[in-house]
């Protein structure tokens, strides 16, 4: 992953063309450290507010902190008046039936498309291919109608039980990528051994292609963390919130809190915003390898 | 041993009346079972229905009714916010996607020029990405903020004009559109892999012939590069025009419906006003628009996508 071996200059004749070369450099980073500071400037934004007094969040000229006024009760008073645990225990519960039900059937239809050699096999998964065009407008009043009528409004049986049936057409795309780059030796080492089909798939293909299935777990975290729209739609009641939905809750009403209906302050909010983005921030960080590797095999190989 | 291998199997095949190729039908519907239930369940009797409903008006709580094409012509005639919601979301994905796939992808070129430290500008470049949309929102309402915010304060101290940004029904996409551009960097690390993928060998060929930086760049570079290039474009399109949690948490579709993206107004129309009928017709519409820009840039991109190992026509 990194490029060890950058050119090492030796003693140098200081001749015009490295005198080009280390101009070329200089710039070259002070255009990196450029983007990379008008990419972070929000966050450290963020985070200064978040550790300010309430009336010095939007003052003039910005200061990074106020000398003597560095407030980190923020993060407790925040913490005590925002229901974390239980929309974080909603957020998961949501994200890990997604995440085994999407990437279990995801891995079964990709193995039955990279494997397996049946009639219609072309057009059904170019079928696959298309629904990734599908806006979800289109199926999305129907499918609301749909758990209305079973009664399944206000749980979280809408925002799970769909990921059964197949994961998505990206990870179907992904795994199957990463399947047809794997040799069909081992299949046939496998199957004289006496392994059946799907054998193959758990004992073979599972274990080989943790790299894909990895990526495909974090897509999902970055994805459930964040996810807004579904259950804004799907979920009425405060206790079943998830984190995003919460977080909207209480800045628009703030209920909670010691039965106090106060507001909450920027302040407060910019905490817990600054609380919300630790996790996938860190997850990023310590899967960053894992995560590229992911996609680099699919995409190189594929 | 193959030989005896060929010899047995046709024999075994007979006993049981199914040929390996059937059994491997059989087995990859089987397979296929979960998968194909879903899509009939959730996606192709869904998108039937919703056909259906975009003749009737329909509230949820009676019976749909059919009304024949009132919803369509309603839409194209007499209510003035769909083409003001589709034109905002058009000029939205017309400047916000080419120029966040220019974005992601220079930083992706940037970072492919042996820069040192990889791990720690690649971080930096993906961390506006994974901070939640409605933290995002929150931040770029003050960061804008006509009066106080930092934007407008460093845009007066060197003299230059400060928009209201939100203030205003006419800035107020560019605000989301500022938005979208900062969370750019979350396609570099795709970009970056597959311009790491590029064989070594053509860059050295063409240097041999005695190409400069840049006709490497434009002939070796940018065409191999190209799918990624465009899955980028075709996901972010169709991705933009489903903008809604940013606009939902910030504006609401204010001021003057001047950010009323066509999602929030689906939105309104049938989880507010309780249309369901009239929403899907705006589904409907969206889906046709939708289909229609994916298959031109689908086929423009025929022209302009290379794709290593495959043989054309």
């Amino acid at each position: 992953m990194t490029r060890g071996g950058q050119v090492q200059v030796g003693p140098v004749s200081f001749n015009r063309y490295l005198l080009v070369r280390r101009l070329g450099r200089v710039f070259f980073y002070a255009v990196l450290v450029f983007f990379a500071l008008v990419f972070l400037a929000p966050m450290v934004w963020m985070v200064s507010a978040s550790l300010k007094p309430e009336g010095n969040v939007f003052e003039i000229p910005f200061r990074l902190w106020v000398p003597g006024e560095i407030h980190p009760e923020n993060y407790t008073v925040a913490w005590s008046q925002f229901p974390f645990w239980r929309a974080l225990r909603n957020t998961m519960t949501i994200m890990v039936l997604n995440m085994f039900g999407g990437i279990a059937s995801a891995v079964l239809t990709a193995y039955v498309f990279a494997r397996l050699r049946f009639p219609g096999r072309n057009v059904l998964f170019v079928l696959v291919l298309s629904t990734m065009m599908i806006p979800s407008q289109v199926t999305l009043i129907p499918q609301y109608i749909l758990f209305r009528n079973l009664g399944w409004l206000d749980t979280f049986l809408p925002l799970t039980v769909p990921a059964f049936f197949g994961g998505g057409a990206f990870a179907i795309f992904l795994l199957r990528q990463f399947f047809m780059a794997i040799p069909s030796e081992y299949d046939d080492a496998a199957r004289i051994d006496g392994c059946s089909t799907f054998g193959i798939l758990w004992r073979i293909i599972v274990p080989l292609s943790l790299p894909a299935i990895g990526a495909l777990a974090i897509f999902s975290f970055m994805g459930h963390w964040n996810d807004f729209f579904g259950p804004l739609i799907y979920l009425n009641s405060q206790e079943k919130y998830t984190l995003a939905i919460a977080i909207r809750q209480w800045q628009q009403v703030a209920v909670w809190g010691a039965g106090a209906y106060r507001p909450p302050l920027w302040v407060h909010i910019m905490a817990m915003a600054t609380i919300l983005t630790i996790p996938p921030v860190l997850v990023y960080f310590f899967t960053q390898r894992y995560f590229i590797q992911g996609i680099v095999i699919s995409g190189v190989k594929g | 041993m193959a030989i005896t291998v060929e010899r047995v199997a046709p024999a075994q095949v007979h006993r049981r009346h199914l040929s390996l190729q059937q059994r491997e039908t059989i087995e990859a519907f089987i397979g296929l079972t979960p998968y194909l239930t879903g899509f009939v369940i959730f996606t192709l009797l869904p998108i039937l229905y919703s056909f259906y409903l975009s003749f009737t008006d329909y509230d949820v709580l009676s019976p749909p009714k059919w009304i024949g094409l009132a919803n369509y012509v309603k839409m194209f005639t007499a209510d003035k916010l769909v083409p003001q919601s589709l034109w905002i979301t058009l000029k939205y994905t017309i400047v916000a996607v080419p120029a966040g796939v220019a974005v992601g992808y220079g930083l992706g070129v940037l970072l492919n020029q042996k820069a040192k430290g990889l791990s720690f500008w690649r971080t930096g470049f993906y961390i506006p990405a994974v901070v939640p949309a409605m933290a995002t929102a929150y931040l770029f309402m003050w960061l804008l903020q006509s009066d106080f915010g930092i934007v407008n304060t460093t845009l007066r101290s060197v003299g230059l004009p400060a928009p209201k940004w939100w203030g205003d029904p006419d800035t107020v996409v560019w605000s989301f559109i500022l938005m979208a551009l900062w969370g750019a960097g979350g396609g570099v690390v795709l970009y970056l892999s597959s311009l790491q993928g590029v064989p070594t060998e053509l860059y050295d060929a063409s240097k041999v012939d005695g190409a400069n930086p840049w006709q490497r760049f434009r002939n070796v570079t940018l065409p191999m590069t190209s799918p990624v290039i465009f899955f980028t474009f075709l996901t972010g399109m169709i991705a933009s025009f489903q903008v809604f949690t940013q606009v939902f948490v910030s504006t609401q579709g204010g001021p003057a419906n001047g950010s009323l993206f066509y999602m929030l107004y689906l939105y309104r129309t049938g989880w507010q006003e309780l249309k369901m009928g009239y929403a899907a017709a705006l589904a409907w519409v969206l889906f046709v628009i939708l289909l229609t820009l994916t298959l031109l840039t689908l086929r423009i991109s025929g022209r302009l996508v290379y794709y290593a190992g495959e043989e054309k026509n």
